[in-house]
């Protein structure tokens, strides 16, 4: 038997010698086969990027300790209520904020609805921590309101009642400011997927507008507002910063007093695990109203919307209703944090201000970059073996994000901890010297977290990207003499540029306002952006906190700007400017 | 001669679904091949099978004396050097023409690779448009494309998988002959996919008919027709009608139409059922002969009448009759029967055999 096969270099090893060379070959290939790279990469990766979500769920069904009995004694209660005051109260401000607008915008015409349309989303460029400090300065007793109302009216402090910002309610009111985007994305994109024809029919029965909205298009969207809600809600129970700094007793703050205040770790893991109870509650609420949305949307596809064009006086109050929550959620706090840096600039923007916004943007951009790799092996390994295992795995990996910062920082910070401890105790006894901390007071420890906590943004990015590229690609390249690597590096990767693009952006941006975890897990003297401004703002220097805050902003731009890029395309009556 | 491509008793399937059973055959070095059969009869996956994108569960598959597949083990397809031609075409969108037609010749040397790109956009006739993207030029034009990059890395085996469903009916055939006499030059092997067996007769020396994931005649084009191994291959080329008929004695079958002489199918006892293949040039229009039929139906083909006809049995005929032939339907016509390749199944057996 003649072999001419020159490129099959495995092929030609099988054959050599013919009987007991195929033999060990064909073992070896079974071997490879049970031990395939891709699957053991995917696994291997999601596996680590669930244990700290999975140590936070084991540690909590350790006995509850002394620590926990005096939590359940005292302040859990209140945690309890507040986290579901703040659940709801954002979930119904974020409705009514976000509804009327996309309702508005979508459906209807009136001046400046091409602008809202998409300046509408901007209040998602400020984390509401900001927004929070940036309200506090404006209507504290010092600030330029009260200070106004005082001198005009010849008041004095005791002369007249002015709301607390720093409350409850205030929290409340700060998240759904910046939050409500979410809602009004989603309600947008119900309202204009809901057929035209429906809203002919209940208008030709003798419905008005009112009745057509929430007889009809209201019930219609309901689903993806549940979808919204959900979302708003998960943000809100994760938020650290903002009920922190207004002194509202949460889960996320009962988190970090138990973690540095009690040092009791396992009663830190066991708030957390009660914390994940309610995400995964709103996670499985959102997934069923998902799947329902589906199911409303099947069949006869959007047709041409005509707009209804508002006359008279009500256009102009649909003007205002929009124009309210862009003033509030965005030009009013951006303007005063303008404001303020500009003031503060002199003295704030030094050198160390540059090299800690340096420093702050490369940790986000190498993060980006890291969870952008991650994100494409799961992706371009599910590809490559869609079986049960990696769909498994993948999918355990996108879950990520629904976990708040904090409870991601404890779960890095618990198994991290006990590899150092273990390693030190190891190098102590046989060498002599201590390691110290090589893992959980290191970048590897933040960046494990981001990883954790944000791969799912920038997966879903890759897998959108991913799923629109036939296999027949694939296939091609592999019978034109690829390797599944090359075939990814030299079509996937290429083909994908938009979509990984985006997702870098996405994730960078994430990175550089993420608070809680990197308040937990950073290295000593570390700073970014956000923790510097939470710092300062923590000290009541609100004014020099503003050049910090007003980076993280400016940066949150981006996303806005690409998200108003897809509401362009995906309009129905194409009159976007390209 | 150690046959080029050897098909060996492959099954294939998507558990729990086996979507090929026991295919075997035979194809020759630069031989000319077809995989022919209706929709989901598993001719696409076979030819994945032979690409090596898809594992066999049972049997082998060898090129040139080399093992490319067995259960358990599959060689990757970048390592077997068998070129493929997708339905869909998949150009790579994000390279030009040239580009993709070098995507294949990486690890050529760069003087190499693009004299090769040349002579095969030469080839294809498309060397203006190499610095074109895959979007910029007609359909037509991306067939030759993908052509010229299935072919750039010398493959020994040329695979296509329908590569002509997306354009018309005329350009398709215009299309096989031409990828025909370029295989034929460049001295390499071509195994078409197809469901349309005038682009396999176009394009094929040898076909082979495959039906719920069975191969059922590997052969001519013309013993297809004339000398179908089965009652589904009898059906499904050509044109034709089975006409009933009972075994008289000896090697005689007895039909409406008189009797015709043939081996009877093995294992035929006098009196057993039978059915005959009539394909339509098979029943000649004949004024004077005593058989008559009805004219149910007529098309006018041009140069020719395809005449459907009732027996008096109730039983129906096709006929190809010159198109000076004109009758109206309702009308009784004389015919005859001038069967060449007499092909006899069992009635509810399908066993076959000839005259």
């Amino acid at each position: 038997m003649t072999v001419s096969l020159e490129a099959g270099a495995s092929a030609s090893r099988c054959t050599t010698s013919p009987v007991a060379g195929r033999n060990r070959c064909q073992r070896l290939w079974i071997l490879w086969l049970r031990l395939d790279r891709w699957v053991l990469l995917v696994v291997g990766v999601s596996l680590l990027l669930a244990l700290p979500v999975l140590t936070v769920f084991l540690t909590a069904l350790q006995p509850v300790g002394p620590v926990w009995r005096h939590l359940a004694d005292t302040v859990l209660a209140d945690y309890v209520r507040n986290s579901l005051v703040l659940m709801l109260g954002v979930g119904v401000g974020t409705l009514l904020i976000g509804v009327p607008a996309a309702w508005l915008t979508s459906i209807h015409d009136f001046p400046g609805r091409r602008l809202f349309e998409w300046a509408l989303l901007l209040p998602m460029a400020i984390p509401a921590y900001i927004i929070a400090y940036t309200y506090t300065g404006l209507l504290d007793f010092a600030g330029p309101v009260q200070t106004a109302l005082r001198e005009s009216f010849g008041w004095n402090r005791q002369d007249y009642w002015f709301p607390e910002i720093r409350s409850l309610p205030g929290a409340v009111i700060m998240l759904a400011l910046v939050l409500y985007p979410y809602v009004y994305l989603l309600a947008r994109a119900a309202f204009l997927e809901q057929s035209v024809a429906v809203l002919e029919v209940s208008r030709s029965l003798g419905a008005g507008p009112w009745r057509r909205f929430y007889a009809v298009s209201l019930p219609m969207a309901r689903p993806a507002l549940i979808a919204g809600v959900s979302l708003v809600q998960m943000e809100a129970l994760a938020d650290y910063g903002t009920v922190q700094y207004f002194g509202v007793s949460t889960f996320t703050t009962g988190l970090f007093r138990v973690w540095y205040g009690m040092n009791d770790s396992t009663a830190a893991a066991q708030l957390a695990g009660l914390l994940m109870l309610f995400v995964f509650a709103l996670l499985a609420f959102e997934r069923l109203s998902r799947r329902l949305a589906r199911f409303h949307h099947t069949g006869n596809r959007p047709v041409r919307l005509a707009r209804l064009a508002l006359r008279g006086g009500g256009r102009w109050w649909a003007t205002v209703a929009c124009l309210l929550p862009l003033l509030f959620g965005f030009l009013l706090p951006a303007g005063q944090l303008a404001v303020w840096a500009f003031r503060t600039a002199p003295h704030m923007v030094d050198g160390r201000f540059w090299s800690l916004l340096t420093h702050s943007l490369s940790l986000a951009l190498g993060a980006a970059l890291l969870i952008l790799t991650l994100a494409l092996l799961l992706g371009y390994g599910h590809r490559l073996r869609p079986q049960t295992l990696v769909r498994g795995a993948v999918r355990t990996a996108g879950l990520g994000y629904a976990v708040p910062g904090a409870v991601v920082a404890i779960g890095v910070m618990l198994p991290l901890a006990a590899i150092d401890r273990s390693v030190d105790g190891w190098a102590r006894q046989w060498l002599g010297w201590s390691t110290g901390l090589l893992l959980s007071g290191t970048v590897t420890a933040l960046l494990f977290a981001y990883c954790t906590r944000f791969l799912p943004v920038a997966l879903h990015s890759v897998e959108a990207g991913l799923s629109r590229i036939r296999p027949s690609m694939d296939d091609a390249a592999r019978a034109l003499g690829s390797t599944p690597r090359e075939v990814l590096w030299r079509v996937h990767i290429p083909m994908l540029r938009g979509s990984l693009l985006a997702a870098v952006l996405l994730v960078f941006v994430d990175v550089l306002k993420e608070l809680p975890a990197t308040l937990i897990l950073r290295p000593f003297n570390f700073n970014t952006l956000a923790v510097r401004t939470y710092e300062l703002a923590s000290d009541e220097r609100l004014a020099d906190s503003a050049g910090f805050a007003l980076a993280v902003v400016l940066a949150g731009i981006g996303p806005v700007i690409l998200l108003s890029r897809a509401i362009g395309r995906a309009r129905p009556d194409h009159d976007a400017v390209p | 001669m150690t046959p080029f491509l050897e098909v060996t008793d492959i099954d294939i399937a998507y558990p729990p679904k086996r979507v090929v059973e026991g295919v075997s055959f035979k194809m020759a070095e630069a031989a000319i091949g077809c995989l022919l059969g209706p929709s989901g009869c598993g001719k696409t996956t076979l030819l994945r099978a032979i690409a090596g994108f898809e594992p066999v569960q049972r049997g082998l598959i060898w090129l040139e004396g080399v093992e490319l597949s067995r259960p358990h083990w599959t060689l990757p397809p970048e390592q077997r050097r068998i070129g493929m031609m997708f339905q869909d075409l998949a150009l790579f969108p994000h390279l030009t023409v040239a580009d993709n037609v070098a995507f294949g010749l990486r690890s050529w040397k760069a003087a190499e690779r693009w004299a090769r790109v040349h002579e095969l956009l030469n080839v294809v006739g498309l060397d203006e448009y190499a610095q074109r993207y895959p979007h910029q030029i007609s359909g037509g034009q991306q067939q030759r494309v993908a052509l010229a990059r299935a072919l750039a890395p010398r493959p020994r085996l040329l695979l296509l998988d329908e590569p002509f469903s997306s354009l018309d009916v005329a350009l398709r055939e215009d299309l096989a002959h031409e990828i025909r006499a370029i295989l034929l030059r460049e001295g390499i092997g071509g195994l078409l996919v197809s469901h349309d067996q005038f682009e396999a007769f176009a394009f094929a020396d040898q076909i082979g008919v495959l039906n719920q994931g069975r191969l059922l005649q590997w052969d001519s084009a013309y013993n297809l027709y004339h000398r179908p191994a089965d009652h589904f291959v009898a059906d499904f080329i050509g044109q034709g009608v089975f006409l009933p008929g009972r075994m008289g004695e000896g090697s005689r079958v007895c039909t409406e139409l008189g009797d015709i002489d043939g081996i009877p199918p093995a294992g035929c006892a006098p009196g057993d059922p039978v059915e005959v293949l009539v394909r339509p040039d098979d029943v000649t229009h004949d004024d004077s002969s005593p058989l008559m039929a009805e004219v149910v139906e007529r098309a006018f083909r041009g140069a020719e009448f395809l005449y459907t006809l009732k027996l008096d049995s109730g039983a129906r005929l096709l006929c190809l009759a010159a198109s000076h032939h004109n009758h109206q339907a309702g009308q009784r016509i004389g015919i005859r029967l001038e069967i060449d390749h007499l092909v006899v199944f069992q009635r509810a057996l399908g066993a076959m055999n000839e005259a």
